[in-house]
Formats: C-alpha cells, sequence, structure tokens
C-alpha cells in the first residue's frame, strides 16, 4: 500500500504482549489485549459493588446507576418474552455489561477495544449458541429440532425449508460475532483515518488551515461511535434473549 | 491487471454495499415515523424495536464495508 508511511489505522488493533507467559508449551501471554480486558471487569465490577453498597432508599448517583443497569437489562428480558426469564438474567447481565464497558472503554485515545477482535467476539457469540442449544436439547429433548419446521408450512415444501431453517440458524453465531466486531473495527479505523488526515493538513503547509475540518468530522465520529457502542451492546444482549426464547420455545 | 490495482478496485466496489445499508435504516426509521405520526401514545411502547431493527439492517452493511477493509489493509 503506497500509504503505508503516512497512516497506518490497523496498528492500533496490533496485540503487543506485556508479561510472556508459557506454561506447559501454551501461549498464555499477558498481553495489552488481556490487560484491558481485566480493565473492563474490574470497571463492571466496580460499578456494580460500589453501587451497590450504600442501600439507600432514595439512591444517590452510582447507586442510580447500577440500578439503571439492572432495570435496562431486565426490561430488555421481559420484551423478548422467555416463560423463566430471570433465570438467564446473570447471563445476559454479564454479556451486556462486559460488551458495553468494552465498547465505551475502547473509545478512550490510546486505549485497545477489546471487541474489535473477532476472536472475542467469536468466542462470546459460541458461548451463546452452546448455551442455547445445550439448554434448547435439555429443554425440549429432541423437540428442539421443531425449530427448523416453522409452523404451518405444506408437507411438499419441507424438504426445501428445513435446510434453509437449518442454515440460518448456523449462520445466526457468524452474523453475532461479525456485527460486532465489524461495528467496532470500521468505527475506530475510520477514527484513525480522521486524526491521519489532521496531521497531514497540518504538514501541508497553506492546506494547514483546513485542519479544523477533518477534527469536526472526528468529534461527530466520536459522538456517533459512542451510540453505536451503546446500540451495539444493546442489540447482542437482545438478540441472546431472542435466540434462547427460540431454543425454550422452538416452532413459532 | 496488478493485484494491487485489482484489489482497491474490489474494495470500492465492495463498499457500495453500504449505501444499500443507509437505504434500509431509513425504510425502518421512516416506517416508525409514518406509525408514530398516526399513533403517537402507542409509538413509545415500539421505540426499542425501531433500534433493534437499524442494528440488524445496519449490520449487513456493515459486512459491505468489512470485505472492503480486509481487501486494503489485511489481503497482501
Amino acid at each position: 500500500m503506497a500509504e503505508e508511511n503516512a497512516m497506518d489505522p490497523i496498528h492500533q488493533f496490533a496485540i503487543q504482549p506485556i508479561v510472556s507467559l508459557h506454561p506447559f508449551g501454551i501461549d498464555a501471554t499477558f498481553s495489552n489485549a488481556s490487560l484491558f480486558m481485566v480493565i473492563v471487569v474490574s470497571a463492571v465490577a466496580a460499578l456494580m459493588l460500589i453501587g451497590t453498597g450504600p442501600r439507600a432508599l432514595v439512591p444517590g448517583r452510582l447507586q442510580s446507576v447500577a440500578e439503571m443497569a439492572y432495570e435496562f437489562v431486565k426490561s430488555t428480558l421481559h420484551m423478548a418474552d422467555l416463560h423463566d426469564g430471570m433465570r438467564f438474567f446473570p447471563f445476559v447481565f454479564t454479556l451486556f455489561l462486559f460488551v458495553l464497558f468494552s465498547n465505551l472503554i475502547g473509545l478512550i485515545p490510546y486505549t485497545f477495544t477489546v471487541t474489535s477482535q473477532i476472536v472475542v467476539t467469536g468466542a462470546l457469540a459460541l458461548l451463546v449458541i452452546g448455551i442455547v442449544i445445550v439448554y434448547g436439547l435439555l429443554h425440549n429433548g429432541l423437540g428442539f429440532l421443531k425449530l427448523f419446521v416453522p409452523s404451518g408450512v405444506p408437507a411438499v415444501l419441507l424438504p426445501f425449508i428445513v435446510p434453509i431453517e437449518f442454515i440460518s440458524f448456523l449462520s445466526r453465531p457468524v452474523s453475532l460475532s461479525v456485527r460486532l466486531f465489524a461495528n467496532m473495527l470500521a468505527g475506530h479505523i475510520t477514527l484513525k483515518v480522521m486524526g491521519g488526515f489532521v496531521v497531514s493538513l497540518l504538514g501541508a503547509g497553506v492546506f494547514a488551515v483546513l485542519a479544523p475540518l477533518p477534527f469536526a468530522m472526528a468529534v461527530i465520529l466520536t459522538a456517533f461511535e459512542l451510540l453505536v457502542a451503546v446500540l451495539q451492546a444493546y442489540v447482542f444482549a437482545i438478540l441472546t434473549c431472542v435466540y434462547l426464547r427460540d431454543a425454550i420455545h422452538p416452532g413459532h | 491487471m496488478e493485484p494491487a490495482a485489482a484489489r482497491l478496485i474490489g474494495a470500492g466496489l465492495a463498499a457500495i454495499g453500504t449505501g444499500a445499508a443507509a437505504i434500509g435504516v431509513g425504510i425502518i426509521f421512516g416506517q416508525f415515523l409514518l406509525g408514530a405520526l398516526r399513533n403517537p401514545t402507542a409509538s413509545d411502547g415500539q421505540f426499542g424495536r425501531v433500534f433493534i431493527g437499524v442494528a440488524l439492517a445496519e449490520g449487513l452493511g456493515i459486512f459491505a464495508l468489512l470485505i472492503a477493509i480486509l481487501l486494503l489493509f489485511v489481503v497482501k
């Protein structure tokens, strides 16, 4: 690429080892990705532990935030209509807050966005689909396979509909992981490219007066990325609830 | 054609898909506003579903952008 020396928006996603550990020949290096995962989990734990410490009837600010997060995930679960809904509350709550805090902490300059790695989002999506399949089989036995047979389909069309439904089920973890990963990746690359434009313009002599334009664009993009961060976390959580509901009550 | 040139042209073609995502998101919000102006009290309850639809439609457009980014920065 000819622009390699001018701007390199991919370098921010490079994994840099901090402490190199190789127990039993397995590469368990503590890298910058691991460091930021620890930071995200600490931030979530701090919010919930310190937020629920003062059990005031009229909550203060931090307790309000903790309670609002709880109420938000609870209303999301109820909107998805699972019958034993609150059973999955800890799982969905953890997923939602982990993805939300990873996305938000990634917006701070010089940080590493944990969810911009396909490995992380792929692992989360596989976890969700694994729990959906296992719980569906435990709850419904082989009736779980009714998921692939929509109600009201004439028997003539079944040999065509069932493989299509099966493939669309298999595409769920792929779309779940790639949606979050691509949103985070694209957002951060665009921000980095805008920043690169500012620097290039500042160094171009007379065109330095145009430099505030990409800077304003970067500010607007950061605001948009805040919306995308929260929205993608919400969509991840609500799709988890929808897939769980499909597993518990297969066959629309 | 040189591979580098083909890569850049392919990335440009792939990014056209993001325009389709913009149309999809616009349709969702437009339909919501049409319904909300007819039945304002019922619209607040459905506002959450609008964002789910937006995220799903935008997700598919982001897949197109992802192909473009892959071609530009990852494929040698």
